[in-house]
């Protein structure tokens, strides 16, 4: 039997009457990085999670250097050297990162009752049980020490966190709070702990999907080092750049089932999609050509703070037009949530103002910006929180914006509006549901996507403000997202796009905006910029909207009147008007 | 091949996939029944014949006319008071201080009366008497909304400490000889008698005689039900309810609809008050004891009727014949008419118990997996590839032929068992 870090038999997982897995066969050699590839809703995560202890198959065997084992618990596969990172980091905020690695830590059991009963009665006189006794209590007063002993923390500890830091590369300092670290810092302390348990194995479950590009690039230099040191690696992740980049192999898993495993050097992108999706699939997201024209939606000097009073957008300026795809790139959290909620109406602007077809909205209560309008969606992580009420049914959500109707004194919702409605986007953007009664929270999360972009879209809109539309969305969905929103710019309609997917954006977008911590970085053209120099941007690295002539970011042809100023055309930084 | 170490449980349990109708009229028909017998025992384990004790229940209920007008009595404040909560309740809004709003309408339809006694005609004085209640308990829970409007308190504390501050006003008018409200006379106080002509009538249909407020409980409930099914502020309940931010997003002024719709709650609830007093259910008086704890089983019945206004009267007309009947077997039998509040018990605990029926089906492993093993999947797997999860199945036949395959070797293990871990379901 050949040696396998871990091989994989016909692991079968049901969940109720859904089948996670199916008949799953995976092997992964010693020091190797195996890609595991498919789309949401796979498997994958449910395969691993059975190999960090979490489920239990339901069938199949699981075998890890050859032996066969039965992992009922997260410490049964700690102690066969298998580490998870799971996608949602498992931290506590409060504690160091240190603290954070030695929570973890096993004491290892003292069993003094079988001690205990090992002791020999030698025979039956006073003396032989009174030097038992003497024996036993001698071993309870070890006990005793030994749990003391442990009840401290080994003092080699520092060392050894700092020798796994200094040996794989990793950028973080041990005794930084938790909630003071970046994203990226949580995931290296993930690895880090699974590490210091001395895994040999591991696990990251999309380690890529929160990151920057520059910090993707660090954390595949530090998975090389420990392949070079012998640990065998599972990454799970959709983006087939980067399986292409790092991995050995690549074993792609379709609707619950294993498909195959390819050599990475042996393989293609567009092979890999076409067995990850199961048919062809034509990758090229069309930037389709529009009329553009004038700027619809200007803002200018906008200053807003966040729920926690700190300023989240910081003195910007922008516009979109008429017919174009303004893509907003940045890290999460600096400032696009707080964007889009100001452009809806939802919050407070300090300063600054928000001009629609030279009208300032500024005010406006949502339902006034709604009727100029001016759509939002924003897809939050939980993918429910705003725009839809999840409990309601599709026919109840798609008329939110205008249930009052026309006629005030009617108190009556109008049903027959709601359910033709509901009926026609469920037709048009072929949602999956069992009917239009169906509660939204019942769907599946791009169904529910489909949902909210239909409602804002039939409400011809002509400003759409959409945030991660494709967020947690397999590829034929976003692929169904974004020819929606293709079709709205051919229409005429303005649109801002704020992404998290860097290939997304300059694909789909005609010019993009990066953020960082609140500031414009600058406003690039699609086509003429690279990744990289977003990513430069999105790290506040790159400036380009700095030492530039003060009307940056502002139209030429603007609709906002200033006598005090002379508006001139900005034309430096990678921006050109089309004018 | 080796047979797998995961136990195998001997129940299958699986999320039902369609919620068939009438299947939760069934279910929950089940668990009163269930409640019932396990009252039952408890009745015969205190040494009375259980079968005699709910003969006697029963026909404490409808043996006579009498019975029945004591148990409409019984019955019509609970409904009235749990409609009121249930349209907080369907915004979640916690309002459980129903018993300080009967309270405070009920004092103050009381202070109205006797400030009117018979200045204005009949009809009008007592109108003007159970707008005062609504208006009483309505404002009284509008305090708790305004505070939640404003600052953000938690309403379930709020409204459970006006409770009690309803409760000791009327404490204190009673133990302090307040003249206004207080009968003259030299034994323990007690609050005056509203004058006649502020007495709720009853309506005599033929030879029967009801009391006015069965018809105004009646109305409330269809007002209730059409509200919150069919007009906007129905609508702004719900989604204000489901999802606060989401309703701001669809320009909904949240806090007002909050403070109207808590209003219109409380509003409801304090017309039981009004009712109470101005009916012959309390003697056509004030008392501390005016709610007989209506406040909190209402919560109860809001619950287990899961807000719909018709499971509500259902819920209502149960617990009012629990009440009564406990009460008659308690004269009749001598048996504690605590019995009540113990069946009460009961039944929430089974509802909530069978709860689990309804969204789960449990299914008896099947012990000769080997002779099925030729079909290529079990039952549950089969229906899952006709229709819950499109995504997981549009596998084709040539696999399905392969892993039969399979089956027949590892049957027992890749057949038929799922383990119950539901909790952890749909995490993929």
């Amino acid at each position: 039997m050949s040696n396998y870090a871990i091989e994989l038999r016909n692991i079968t997982k049901t969940f109720g009457s859904v089948v996670a897995n199916k008949n799953v066969n995976l092997t992964l050699e010693q020091g190797e990085i195996l890609s595991l590839l498919g789309e949401n809703g796979s498997g994958k995560t449910t395969l691993m999670n059975m190999l960090s202890g979490i489920y239990k198959p339901n069938a199949g065997q699981i075998f890890v250097n050859g032996q066969e084992v039965v992992i009922q618990s997260p410490e049964d596969s700690k102690k066969l050297g298998i580490g998870m990172v799971h996608q949602h980091f498992k931290l506590v905020d409060i504690f160091s990162c240190a603290d954070n690695i030695w929570m973890g830590v096993d004491t290892p059991t003292y069993n003094l009752k079988e001690k205990l009963h090992n002791i020999e009665l030698e025979d039956n006189t006073f003396k032989s049980k009174f030097n038992r006794f003497g024996k036993q209590l001698g071993l309870v007063f070890k006990a005793m020490g030994y749990h003391i002993a442990n009840a401290f923390l080994a003092p080699s500890r520092n060392k050894k966190i700092k020798s796994i830091i200094e040996k794989f590369g990793f950028d973080i300092d041990p005794n930084k709070k938790v909630y003071e670290m970046s994203v990226s810092e949580k995931q290296s302390l993930e690895i880090v702990k699974v590490l210091y348990y001395g895994a040999k194995t591991i696990i990251l479950d999309e380690p890529t999907a929160v990151l920057t590009l520059q910090e993707i690039q660090k954390l595949f230099a530090i998975l090389k080092k420990m392949k070079e040191n012998g640990h065998s690696i599972i990454i799970i992740t959709h983006k087939l750049n980067e399986v292409k980049e790092i991995s050995d192999r690549v074993a792609i898993m379709r609707k619950g089932e294993y498909i195959d495993t390819v050599d990475t050097k042996s393989t293609s992108i567009q092979q890999l999609t076409d067995l990850m999706v199961g048919k062809k699939i034509n990758l090229q997201i069309n930037r389709v050509q529009s009329d553009i024209a004038g700027p619809l939606l200007e803002i200018r000097d906008l200053s807003i703070k966040n729920d926690e009073g700190a300023v989240a957008i910081d003195n910007v300026n922008f516009y979109i037009r008429s017919g174009e795809i303004l893509g907003v790139a940045g890290i999460a959290g600096c400032g696009q949530k707080e964007l889009c909620e100001a452009i809806a109406g939802l919050r407070h602007i300090e300063s600054g103002m928000i001009n629609h077809k030279g009208e300032s909205i500024v005010g406006l209560s949502p339902k006034a910006i709604i009727a100029k309008g001016i759509s939002m969606s924003f897809i939050p992580e939980d993918r429910l929180g705003m725009g839809l009420a999840p409990s309601l049914s599709i026919a109840d959500n798609v008329i939110l914006k205008d249930y009052m109707g026309d006629k005030w004194y009617n108190p009556f919702v109008n049903r027959k509006i709601a359910r033709e409605r509901a009926t026609r986007i469920v037709k048009e953007l072929e949602v999956v549901t069992p009917s239009i009664d169906t509660p939204v929270r019942r769907l599946s999360g791009g169904n529910v996507q489909k949902v909210l972009l239909g409602r804002e879209i039939d409400g011809d809109p002509n400003v759409i403000v959409t945030a991660y539309p494709v967020r947690g969305l397999d590829i034929n969905s976003s692929y169904a997202i974004y020819d929606i929103l293709n079709k709205e710019k051919q229409k005429g309609t303005g649109i801002l796009f704020v992404g998290e997917d860097l290939d997304v954006l300059l694909a789909l977008c005609d010019k993009i905006m990066v953020l960082c911590h609140g500031k414009v970085m600058g406003v690039v053209h699609a086509e003429k910029t690279t990744k990289e120099e977003l990513g430069l941007m999105m790290t506040g690295s790159l400036d380009l909207s700095e030492s530039k002539h003060k009307n940056y970011g502002i139209a030429a042809d603007s609709n906002i009147v200033d006598p005090t100023e002379q508006v001139t055309d900005s034309v430096e930084g990678g921006e050109n008007d089309p004018q | 091949m080796t047979h797998n170490n995961v136990r195998q449980p001997l129940f299958q349990i699986s999320k039902r996939t369609e919620q068939k109708k009438g299947l939760g009229i069934l279910v929950n028909l089940a668990a009163v029944l269930t409640a019932l017998v396990l009252g039952g025992i408890f009745v015969a384990c205190l040494g009375y014949d259980p079968f005699k004790f709910y003969a006697k229940v029963f026909a404490g209920c409808f043996e006579s006319p009498i019975y029945i007008k004591l148990l409409i009595r019984t019955i019509i404040p609970l409904l009235i008071t749990s409609i009121g909560l249930s349209v907080a309740f369907k915004m979640k809004f916690w309002n459980i201080g129903a018993e300080g709003q009967i309270l405070m309408g009920a004092l103050s339809a009381f202070t109205v009366s006797l400030l009117l006694k018979d200045s204005v005609p009949s009809f009008l004085g007592i109108l003007i008497v159970l707008l005062s209640g609504t208006l009483g308990g309505g404002l009284y829970g509008l305090i708790v909304a305004a505070f939640k409007a404003k600052f953000n308190t938690n309403e379930t504390l709020l409204t459970l400490m006006f409770n009690y501050i309803a409760l000791y006003i009327v404490f204190y008018l009673l133990n302090n000889n307040v003249k206004f409200f207080i009968a003259a006379g030299n034994g323990i106080p007690t609050f005056k008698l509203i004058d006649k002509a502020l007495w709720l009538s009853e309506i005599k249909i033929g030879d029967l005689s009801f009391d006015t407020s069965l018809f105004i409980a009646i109305a409330i409930v269809v007002f209730v039900a059409i509200y919150l099914k069919f007009t906007k502020q129905g609508y702004q309940i719900s989604v204000v309810g489901d999802s606060p931010n989401t309703a701001k997003y669809a320009g909904m002024k949240v806090k007002r609809i909050m403070l109207r719709t808590m209003f219109l709650s409380s509003a409801i609830i304090g017309l039981v008050g009004a009712l109470q007093v101005t009916g012959s259910a309390a003697s056509h008086t004030m008392s501390t004891g005016i709610t007989n704890g209506v406040g909190w089983t209402a919560i109860i019945v809001a619950w287990l009727a899961k807000l719909n206004p018709i499971a509500i009267v259902v819920v209502s007309i149960l617990m009012g014949i629990l009440e009564q009947g406990s009460n008659v077997a308690r004269s009749a039998m001598g048996i504690s008419a605590a019995m009540a509040d113990v069946l009460q018990g009961l039944i929430l605990f089974t509802i909530l118990a069978f709860d689990f029926f309804i969204n789960y089906k449990v299914t008896r492993r099947k012990k000769f997996a080997l002779q099925e093993a030729s079909a290529p999947t079990t039952e549950t797997t089969t229906d899952t590839d006709k229709d819950s999860t499109p995504q997981l199945t549009n596998e084709n036949g040539e696999e399905n032929n392969e892993v039969t395959e399979e089956n027949n070797m590892t049957c027992d293990q890749s057949i038929n068992e799922i383990v119950t871990d539901n909790d952890k379901e749909g995490k993929e």
